[in-house]
């Protein structure tokens, strides 16, 4: 979008736009609800994650509890993420690229966690899984642990998850159509090779925007996850489980600390994502060109 | 599946040169039935087991009954108050040049990448007696944190997003043209804003509304450290649910989510109807 107002010549001009008052109101109501709403927060975790000081803010992280909280956000998004670029790229080939019965049916299914709360999203695992849940004997019996392990954390999160990639690639490859595919597999390209030649370079940005947003949700999960995994210390603790433990301790130069860390992701992540919508907006899908 | 006949009118797809159909689809849709909608059709079966008696006795209960209404009404309120800053917010970003302005644009999605905990305990931070501005509410003899008013607050952060992001693009649409038109006919500019732009974003604001409204009636990290979870005064229905976990009342948990999920889901039938039929009243698409 371009930047630049549109100039009118005439008279009229000041008719259809606001008096430099007005304008000026609007603006300062603006930036003023958004600091109050949104930047505050953002700074009050730094500032009372560093309130004692950068020694006790890096203190916090050699805490072995604190530290398997970090390792375990990690294996979490990293077996997340990866299921959900598959999926989002197998189902957007499969909308985008053909027509067939149930489509519209499928991609309302595909956003259905969207409008699920997270605790919901966790419960329904332990209605599976948990030693009263319908598999819960059975797993019993074979030794598998879900629920209150590793396993139940990463489907409680690939749950929550799931729509990102996948809500951001079909409006991009239904716009896009099939003519650069079908030119190529006319040319004698394979299948793979036409996915891997010609498709992805024209979705790789709208991809690395929907795991940008994927695994700051994955790394980031707190409802879902608090459900399934039970608490328990140095084990199934992710990130923001252990702020909240550290929280209720009233440890909170501690509990502010790691939430800087995931502030920080979360900033990180948000340059990264105005970046491509600044730079490759003609690439991603239309409603993100903003 | 696979059929010679030059008419496909019956069948299950329209036939394509391009591969792959039955890999992408199948695999798609088994993810989806093994992640998402197996486990919500246990939560259905599960709700369907209780028996109806069961079922209204829990549902009924004093403090699931406040639970739910403190959840949906705190997240209507909220929901209405995003809408208004909301529509504020992205006419600011689409339509006035200032220094800032892409920085702003930016922030709008912090809620989107800020895990909810951290959020939860930044504003429990902020608004608690003894943070920076509970303290100064304190003054003015208010209180903000463990009351529902701090639950509507971590609502309205975590729901402004998704009104700012419907109104942005369909405003960026808007023809300037239709605007100079009215203007031009002796239209006010507050008459062009009512009757000129306010109908074309209608739909979108409306959509704005559902999806921040739907989040927020399920939010929970970023509600449960500054509501003080006070039953019967700042116990959101989520945290109830893991509270009936907590006590292995499956049955209880499974009633209260039941229940959130259908008053959701009608809630999102009842909007889109709405907005079908303005679409139809309007003649916009």
């Amino acid at each position: 979008m371009s930047d630049a107002t549109i100039q009118f010549p005439s008279k009229t001009g000041s008719e259809i736009g606001e008096s430099f008052a007005v304008k000026l109101v609007l603006i300062a109501i603006a930036v003023a609800f958004l600091a109050a709403v949104l930047l505050l927060p953002l700074v009050v975790v730094f500032m009372e994650g560093f309130r004692k000081g950068a020694e006790n803010f890096f203190a916090a992280f050699s805490d072995p509890d604190t530290l398997s909280a970090v390792r375990l956000t990690l294996l979490v998004a990293a077996i997340a993420v990866p299921f959900n670029i598959v999926f989002g790229l197998a189902a957007s080939w499969a909308i985008a690229k053909f027509n067939f019965k149930g489509k519209n049916l499928l991609l309302t299914l595909i956003d259905l966690p969207f409008s699920i709360s997270p605790v919901i999203s966790g419960l329904v695992f332990i209605l599976l899984f948990s030693a009263h849940g319908w598999f819960g004997p059975w797993l019993k019996a074979n030794n598998v642990e879900i629920i209150f392990a590793t396993p139940g954390i990463v489907l409680a999160t690939v749950f929550v998850t799931f729509p990102f990639v996948a809500r951001e690639l079909i409006p991009l490859m239904q716009s896009q159509g099939t003519t650069e595919e079908e030119a190529a597999l006319t040319l004698g390209a394979s299948g793979w090779y036409t996915f891997f030649y010609v498709t992805l370079p024209n979705i790789r940005w709208a991809l690395l925007y929907g795991v940008l947003l994927c695994n700051a949700r994955a790394m980031g999960e707190f409802g879902a996850v608090s459900v399934v995994s039970g608490h328990i210390r140095g084990l199934t603790n992710t990130m923001p489980l252990q702020i909240e433990i550290l929280y209720n301790e009233y440890n909170f130069t501690a509990a502010f600390a790691v939430a800087s860390l995931l502030a920080g992701l979360a900033l990180v992540t948000l340059v990264i994502k105005s970046l491509l919508e600044w730079r490759y907006a003609s690439e991603l899908a239309a409603s993100r060109r903003h | 599946m696979a059929s010679s006949s030059h008419s496909h009118a019956g069948a299950f797809r329209e036939p394509s040169v391009i591969p792959g159909f039955g890999l992408a689809l199948g695999f798609a849709v088994s993810a989806l039935s093994l992640v998402v909608l197996i486990p919500l059709a246990a939560l259905v079966l599960r709700a369907l087991s209780i028996g109806p008696a069961e079922f209204i006795r829990i549902a009924t209960d004093a403090r699931v009954l406040a639970a739910l209404k403190l959840s949906f009404g705190a997240a209507l309120i909220a929901a209405a108050v995003n809408v208004v800053f909301g529509v504020l917010v992205a006419w600011v970003l689409v339509r006035y040049q200032f220094p800032g302005r892409r920085l702003l644009d930016a922030i709008v999605d912090l809620p989107f990448a800020l895990p909810t905990a951290v959020a939860g305990i930044a504003l429990a931070g902020i608004y608690a007696p003894n943070g920076p501005v509970g303290e100064l509410a304190g003054l003015f003899g208010f209180k903000v944190a463990f009351t529902p008013l701090g639950v509507v607050l971590a609502l309205i952060f975590i729901g402004l997003p998704f009104v700012v992001r419907t109104v942005q693009p369909v405003l960026e649409e808007i023809e300037r043209d239709i605007e100079e038109a009215a203007a031009l006919l002796g239209a006010s500019r507050l008459r062009t804003i009512f009757q000129v732009i306010l109908p074309h974003i209608y739909p979108a604001v409306l959509t704005g509304f559902a999806l921040a409204f739907a989040r927020a009636v399920g939010e929970y990290g970023s509600v449960i450290f500054i509501a003080g979870n006070i039953p019967m005064v700042s116990e959101i229905a989520p945290l109830l649910i893991v509270i009936k976990l907590e006590e292995f009342d499956y049955s209880g948990a499974t009633v209260i989510a039941s229940v959130m999920l259908a008053l959701a889901f009608a809630m999102l039938f009842v909007m889109n109807g709405v907005q079908a039929w303005q679409r139809k009243r309007l003649g916009n698409v």
